[in-house]
């Protein structure tokens, strides 16, 4: 961190001074009609500064960030791999950014091929024909699934359907979905060897069942060994097998989900197929289906008739579950990024990021306990903090915010659920092992940190430009907004 | 060669597979139960950048860009002027390439530019909190529906407005697909909002729904529908055009409940649909009920003022199966996008857009109603966007229009038979006098030539 990021920034209102403005219009070049007294308002608190001020403001804002373009970012389930930069051109481009999602066929037809193009080349690397690119961000595509799977339960009059499966170690977002479509959750326990239970889960699955919600690899970062068994005993008992595909980082190219028994996917765009996570989003959730679910799709979604492409409702569909189309500027980036790897190297980023993975497992396996270093691992791997914790009071969140001092992000901590103090790692492919070392090393010393002085660890991070904040006070009496 | 995006090396894989112990990368695939690894992919080859650069290039110019033409298009996507200020901080790579601020300390940048969209947001919509953006204006709109069914779990009606966007209203409808509410108010596209309420508002609303400007263009009081809503006990969400809030009454000042809105105008582009920002603001008394995140002052170990994720009790990665919603992503960019353009244009700039785009709107339509054949309702109150009455269907007037460089307004025909050949007309700061005397005297020719045709 420089200095200047280490300077607290003022709020923007702080920076506000009467008379001051960033804007430029042009003067009204028509005549001025009445404005209607009775509906305006008597002031906007907006702040007054200069273009100079909101540049300096945003740009010193932006120092305090870490982000991809500076380093390892290992943040497990989040795939927080290299945008490339050609990317971000293409998104500038006026015949992308320029058009209105109500303009004619004949005037997007550019936009429409594309879009047509990237459903047909996701329906090949998942094994799931049918596709729509609406969803907005991977629990929207969640959302979008468990609808499709409820309306081909009641296209077949099948009515009794209420339970969802779904493995303690699953994201949060596949209970919470499943709670939106008025479905009950079910929660399969992991066995041993970090795989969904099959005896359980036999128990589970019967003619009330909607279907299982399985992530794969899991969150532990672990091929579900038994997946087609349990998609198996999902389809014997009449349900349908979701596949939440946060994960497919780990297998995309080498394997398919629709040949593993999944019938639904969706697909975090921003994270296999690099879309940048913007601070949050926006992201995109593709789903994708096997032929026979295709008729319920939400959309629309993209037709090809002849050398034409137009926009069309699938014949059952579930509806609309955003307005328009689809994040168009996130599903360009993701376009740009297979179209960049083709069908020859594709697969190189799943080899890469497992092997990055295993590597770093590797390395860090004796000095951190890892609870099932007895098998590879996928993309990403977890790690528990429960010896620290136990022998010298130093916690997951003391090592994560330690990391920070190194000049790093630390991992997804406290997740998944069941592994205590856990530590959740996923490199990534568009890491070298060079810096793999560099950040095992610093792991590394944290450990031997947490033995030596923990109170450095406990006490961490130094070199931020804040440290801890009180997050309960914050929660107790939020302050949410600027108040002068 | 390894490819441009993975750094590894053949002797940096040799290396790290001894160091795992296994042989082979396929040695860390043998749990994957597939038939063959690595599929053959029917799928296109790769493409060096300078063959894909020029590819996608192609693609985009096959799209006709409004920076090349002359546009009356909006009806939920609205064409505004981008100060610079906004792309050159949107694309800091600080900013693009981080995730959700998880850990706070270095995240500062993109919490406080989150804590200063809220503010913004709440002072635009006259609400006591702002969450951190939704997908876009429709899914806001179905998440403040879902705050109502929880607040008052007793009641099983929601009321959408016939004039509340049809893809909004599509969206509510699929969003409360599995759960025991009715969508009303709607059945009628030839109801206006006020026959609507009286039809269909009871004890059984949990809240009200309605679009101001509405989809067909007219603004309302907010006040005493407001009033109206509360008397049954229902809550009142608007969902609202925020470059409109330059000029009008905040919502919440008219007592609104939740405002919504699509928050596209504010500094992204219409880009084909799409990323936009759901805005979502509520009062306090609702805080708990909101979905997405929020961003909350706080106090670091040195009494230094911070800011955190907070409130996060309410979210899907806490809550499970018990959350306000299943959000997780969302459209930060989008509102770090709107942050940077309401700062740039500030109190003054966003008054004087909303000015412009309402004058413009109202010249071009006292130009139109003047031309025989035309109708606009000008006793009507609107902010930049109204309904024409034309001679002759929407489709074949934009075709002749579109011939000219002209893309004329939506064809309303489909959802709004009632009002005949209708076509809703957008103005913004970008059409000029010129270029909307163009789009009059097009239409009147295009009349013309119908006439000429008859006779």
């Amino acid at each position: 961190m420089t200095i200047v990021a280490n300077k607290p920034e003022p709020i923007i209102y702080e920076l506000s001074a009467p008379g001051r403005t960033g804007a430029a219009l042009p003067a009204c070049d028509v005549p001025q009609a009445k404005l209607p007294a009775h509906l305006m308002r008597a002031d906007l608190e907006l702040p007054e500064v200069s273009e100079v001020d909101v540049v300096r403001h945003y740009t010193r804002l932006s120092q305090k960030n870490y982000c991809v373009d500076l380093g390892i970012y290992p943040l497990g389930s989040c795939t927080m791999k290299y945008n490339p930069k050609l990317n971000e051109e293409a998104v500038k481009l006026p015949g992308f950014t320029a058009v209105h999602p109500y303009q004619s066929e004949d005037d997007t037809q550019g936009a429409l091929q594309l879009l047509h193009e990237l459903q047909t080349m996701l329906g090949e690397i998942c094994g799931l024909p049918g596709v729509t690119l609406q969803p907005a961000a991977g629990a929207q595509g969640e959302l979008a699934g468990i609808l499709i799977i409820r309306a081909y339960h009641e296209a077949r009059k099948d009515h009794k359907r209420v339970k969802v499966i779904i493995p303690d170690s699953a994201h949060g977002t596949n209970p919470a979905t499943s709670a939106m479509t008025g479905f009950q959750v079910v929660q399969v326990k992991s066995d041993a060897r970090g795989n969904i239970d099959l005896d359980e889960l036999r128990k589970l699955a019967d003619d009330t069942t909607v279907g299982l919600m399985i992530t794969n690899p899991n969150t532990l970062g672990l091929f579900e060994e038994n997946i087609c068994e349990a998609a198996q005993i999902i389809h014997a008992a009449g349900g349908l097998v979701y596949g939440d595909g946060a994960n497919l980082n780990a297998i995309v190219g080498l394997a398919r989900p629709g040949d593993l028994g999944i019938d639904v996917l969706h697909s975090n765009l921003h994270k296999t197929f690099s879309v940048p996570h913007g601070g949050g989003g926006p992201g995109a959730g593709a789903v994708m289906v096997r032929a026979d679910l295709a008729p319920f799709l939400p959309g629309p979604i993209v037709a090809k008739k002849g050398k034409r492409y137009a926009l069309t409702m699938p014949r059952k569909s579930i509806g609309r579950v955003k307005s328009f189309y689809g994040n168009f500027l996130a599903l360009v980036r993701a376009y740009v990024y297979i179209r960049s790897f083709g069908k020859e190297h594709l697969h190189e980023i799943a080899e890469n990021a497992v092997l990055n993975a295993n590597y770093l497992l590797a390395r860090l396996k004796n000095v951190y306990s890892a609870p099932f270093a007895n098998r590879v691992c996928k993309h990403e791997f977890v790690l528990t903090g429960t010896p620290f914790a136990e022998q010298f009071g130093v916690h997951t969140l003391d090592i994560a915010k330690r990391i920070q001092d190194y000049g790093f992000y630390p991992p997804t901590i406290y997740f998944p659920l069941i592994v205590p103090e856990c530590i959740m790692i996923e490199p990534t492919e568009t890491q070298s092992k060079e810096s793999l070392d560099e950040f095992a090393d610093a792991l590394l010393k944290i450990a031997e940190e947490a033995k030596t002085n923990p109170q450095l660890v406990k006490d961490a991070p130094h070199t931020a430009p804040i440290t801890r904040l009180d997050d309960v006070q914050a929660a107790r009496n939020p302050v949410l907004r600027y108040r002068g | 060669m390894s490819h441009r995006f993975i750094p590894n090396t053949d002797a940096d894989r040799a290396a790290m597979l001894q160091a795992i112990g296994v042989t082979s990368v396929d040695d860390l695939f043998k749990d994957v139960p597939t038939s063959e690894l690595r599929p053959n992919l029917k799928l296109p080859t790769a493409l060096s950048e300078l063959e894909l650069s020029r590819e996608i290039q192609a693609l985009a110019a096959r799209n006709a860009n409004l920076n090349d033409h002359v546009s009356f298009l909006g009806a939920g996507a609205y064409n505004h002027f981008i100060p610079a200020t906004v792309p050159h901080l949107v694309f800091r790579t600080e900013f693009y390439t981080a995730y959700t601020p998880y850990q706070a300390e270095i995240s500062q940048g993109t919490l406080q530019t989150i804590f200063e969209y809220q503010s913004m947001i709440c002072a635009l919509t006259g609400m006591d909190a702002a969450n951190a953006s939704h997908y876009d204006g429709a899914t806001a709109a179905a998440e403040g529906a879902i705050l109502a069914i929880n607040q008052l779990p007793n009641r099983h009606q929601v009321f959408v407005s016939p004039t509340l966007h049809p893809e909004y209203r599509a969206t509510i409808r699929t969003y409360l697909a599995g759960l025991d509410v009715q969508v009303v108010g709607d059945a009628d596209p030839g109801l206006s909002f006020e026959q609507a309420l009286e039809k269909y508002l009871s004890e059984q609303t949990a809240c009200v729904i309605l679009a101001n400007p509405d989809f067909l263009g007219e603004a309302r009081d907010l006040t005493p529908i407001a009033e109206r809503v509360h008397a049954v006990g229902a809550l009142l969400i608007v969902s609202a055009y925020p470059i409109a809030l330059g000029l009008y009454r905040a919502p919440g000042d008219c007592g609104a409940d939740v405002v919504v809105a699509e928050g596209q105008a504010l500094g992204n582009p219409v880009a084909f649909g799409g990323p936009y920002l759901g805005i979502f603001a509520t009062k306090n008394q609702y805080l708990r009920r909101m979905a997405g995140r929020l961003v909350g002052q706080a106090t670091d170990t040195k009494g230094r003022r911070g800011f955190t994720l907070t409130l996060q009790a309410r979210e899907q990665h806490i809550r499970r199966e018990k959350a306000s919603s299943n959000i997780c992503s969302n459209q930060a960019l989008c509102a770090l996008a709107a942050s940077v353009y309401l700062a740039t244009l500030g109190k003054a700039g966003l008054r004087q857009v909303a000015e412009l785009c309402y004058h413009k709107a109202h010249y071009a339509a006292n130009r139109i109603n003047r031309i025989v054949g035309y109708r606009v309702d000008l006793k009507q109150e609107f902010f930049n966007e109204f309904v024409v009455a034309c001679p002759r269907p929407v489709a074949e007037i934009n075709a002749q229009l579109r011939a000219q460089g002209i893309i004329g307004g939506y064809d309303l025909s489909r959802e709004y038979p009632h009002l005949g050949n209708a076509m809703l007309v957008a103005v913004t700061e970008l059409n000029t006098k010129a270029q909307i005397d163009q789009f009059v005297a097009a239409l009147k020719q295009i009349k013309n030539k119908k006439l000429k045709a008859k006779s």
